[in-house]
């Protein structure tokens, strides 16, 4: 990991770099330019070989998404830029918008060509008021300069991006959630197949990007795809954007090839735990990941694979580092009951589900729960989320993987530190 | 209102945008509004009272001129944001979900706010404060009329 350099975050620390012209100084929209100049499916092909994997969660190939898209059909196709930056620990995307906006419009324009959209969209979460209103400004200068708009740099190439205000949904980050919202809709996902790319936003092929995978593109373009590769991990490469919070000394975005260590995350980049106290547990992908013990969280490399081996998954690469005074029943009580807010309520084992949890984890932290009720929590989840085997791309009972993604914490939870649950429900028995 | 509709391929997609116009000037999304905004993207009511009542970020009631929205997710949590929970509760007298008397402040506890670098964040009306301590956020909600 020698001398690694920060591809999307460079110039962030930099006056002005929210600009058109700071961007235009270090090269911005050179690799539009370039784009402009191929064919769209060798966009797709060179996209596809950097193996660029989506860093909003699922970690889906972007040049194969792109790639399903029918090329003979003659229905409007359309680009969104998920925005929708809700995943607890997940603080990349806010970022970006805010520092390097040009980026990840020069991104959005590469990929709606490749995929031949004239209407983008970007769906940006409804809290977001300050970044909307700086992507505003963003889309004024590119409007402007002709980036955007009629005959792009001069080619025949149109396109027109819109920004959408979600309201208030953790559900909408889910792509099809997504779509369903900006049809004006509740964000209800939708059963698949059929995928987006064959029927998504108004049942026309659509593909749903990330903010940070879309940022990765002009760099793509402008150093090829053998270069993107070269860095860091083989079966997922490229920078990635590490968000790290929760009990540590220096939190903050850290910009590091895939495959660093979560201890050198931890104890160096974000400066170690407050007060030398010793570390507890760790989500390592956002919220929705299994939570490590730290004796796991000091053994593991933050890419797909390896978070795979340990039976959690690097997500969105937002990093919740527990120290020895967070209470474990509480912390699980507090994800379950993010959970049971923003469940959707399509599906009947998530929305009655993560209800019961939190019913369950409240009265054992008040110290009323039985014995008995640590086999429930893992009916419950296994209820919600089913036996989840990733490898195999199997889902458990619910339409979306929200299931799966309230299943597998809370069960982390109480599989990894049952002796902390069983130690609350004995107080009531010692007490009786 | 010209401008919103022309940027969408069909009107339902407009409904979004037209509730957070509507409530950027009411403060708050009246059955009236309901009607009207059904009307424009010519749906049925029903389905846009679907949409108020399923995203977090509308109020079918009045709110106080400041709505404080303290982040209560983990990040947030263990960094201390029950304590401006309970700074508010103790200094206004309302719980989380009520509103002051002279309708200045609304307290909410809310799911995670996407800023969890900069633990504990509250959010008033459109801004976010960032790594508040008590102290900042007592001078904060001092310098709100």
């Amino acid at each position: 990991m020698n001398a690694f350099k920060p591809v999307l975050t460079e110039h962030i620390h930099q006056k002005d770099c929210h600009t058109l012209p700071f961007y235009k100084s270090v090269g911005g929209y050179k690799a539009l330019e370039k784009v402009l100049a191929m064919q769209p499916d060798a966009v797709i092909q060179e996209v596809k070989e950097s193996n660029l994997r989506g860093r909003g969660g699922a970690g889906f190939s972007t040049g194969v998404k792109w790639g399903f898209i029918p090329k003979d059909s003659d229905q409007p196709k359309y680009l969104i830029n998920n925005a929708d930056e809700s995943e607890p620990g997940t603080f990349k995307d806010r970022l970006l918008m805010n520092k390097t906006p040009h980026q990840m419009l020069e991104g959005m324009i590469i990929a709606s060509y490749a995929i031949n959209c004239n209407t983008a969209f970007i769906y940006i979460r409804g809290e977001f008021y300050k970044e909307y209103q700086l992507l505003k400004e963003t889309l004024a200068e590119a409007y402007q300069a002709n980036l955007l708009g009629q005959g792009i740099f001069g080619s025949d190439y149109n396109l027109d991006v819109v920004i959408h205000r979600g309201a208030g949904a953790y559900i909408c980050g889910e792509e099809t959630g997504l779509i369903e919202s900006l049809e004006g809709k509740r964000g209800w996902p939708r059963i698949k197949p059929p995928f987006p790319a064959i029927e998504g936003y108004l049942h026309c092929p659509t593909v749903v990007n990330n903010v940070e995978t879309l940022a990765c593109l002009p760099h793509i373009i402008n150093h090829g795809a053998d270069w993107f590769k070269s860095i860091g991990s083989e079966k997922g490469p490229g920078p990635r954007l590490f968000c790290v919070s929760g009990t540590v000394n220096n939190p903050g975005v850290f910009e590091e090839p895939m495959g660093i260590s979560l201890k050198e995350l931890i104890f160096d980049r974000a400066g170690g735990i407050p007060e030398n106290k010793q570390l507890k547990a760790v989500f390592p992908g956002g919220s929705s990941s299994a939570i490590l013990t730290a004796e796991e969280a000091l053994d593991v490399k933050m890419d797909f694979e390896d978070l795979v081996e340990k039976k959690s998954m690097l997500g969105s690469a937002g990093v919740i580092v527990m120290d020895e005074t967070v209470d474990m029943v509480q912390a699980c009580l507090n994800i379950a009951r993010f959970y049971a807010h923003e469940s959707c309520g399509q599906c009947t084992p998530c929305r009655e589900g993560t209800a019961w949890l939190v019913k369950m984890l409240t009265r054992i932290v008040n110290g009323q729960g039985k014995p008995d009720d640590i086999d429930m929590l893992y009916e419950i989840t296994d209820n919600i989320g089913g036996r989840i085997d990733f490898s195999k791309g199997s889902f458990g009972k619910t339409i979306c993987p929200f299931g799966e993604a309230v299943a597998w914490p809370v069960r982390s939870f109480v599989e990894k530190f049952e002796d902390e649950f069983r130690s609350y429900i004995q107080q009531l028995e010692a007490v009786a | 209102m010209d401008r919103i509709f022309s940027q969408y391929p069909d009107k339902k997609s407009a409904t979004l945008s037209l509730l957070h116009l509507a409530q950027a000037h009411e403060g708050y999304i009246s059955g009236s509004v309901i009607d009207t905004i059904a009307d424009l993207v010519e749906c049925h009511p029903a389905i846009v009272m679907d949409c108020v009542s399923f995203y977090s970020m509308f109020f079918t009631k009045p709110q106080g001129r400041h709505k404080i929205q303290v982040c209560q997710t983990l990040s947030c949590s263990v960094n201390g944001a029950d304590a401006l929970v309970d700074h508010v509760t103790n200094k206004f007298s309302i719980k989380p979900g009520e509103t002051t008397d002279d309708k200045r402040f609304t307290l909410m506890k809310v799911e995670c706010l996407g800023s969890c670098g900069t633990a504990p964040v509250v959010q008033i009306n459109n801004d976010y404060h960032e790594g508040l301590t008590n102290e900042r956020f007592n001078e904060l909600l001092e310098s709100l009329p």
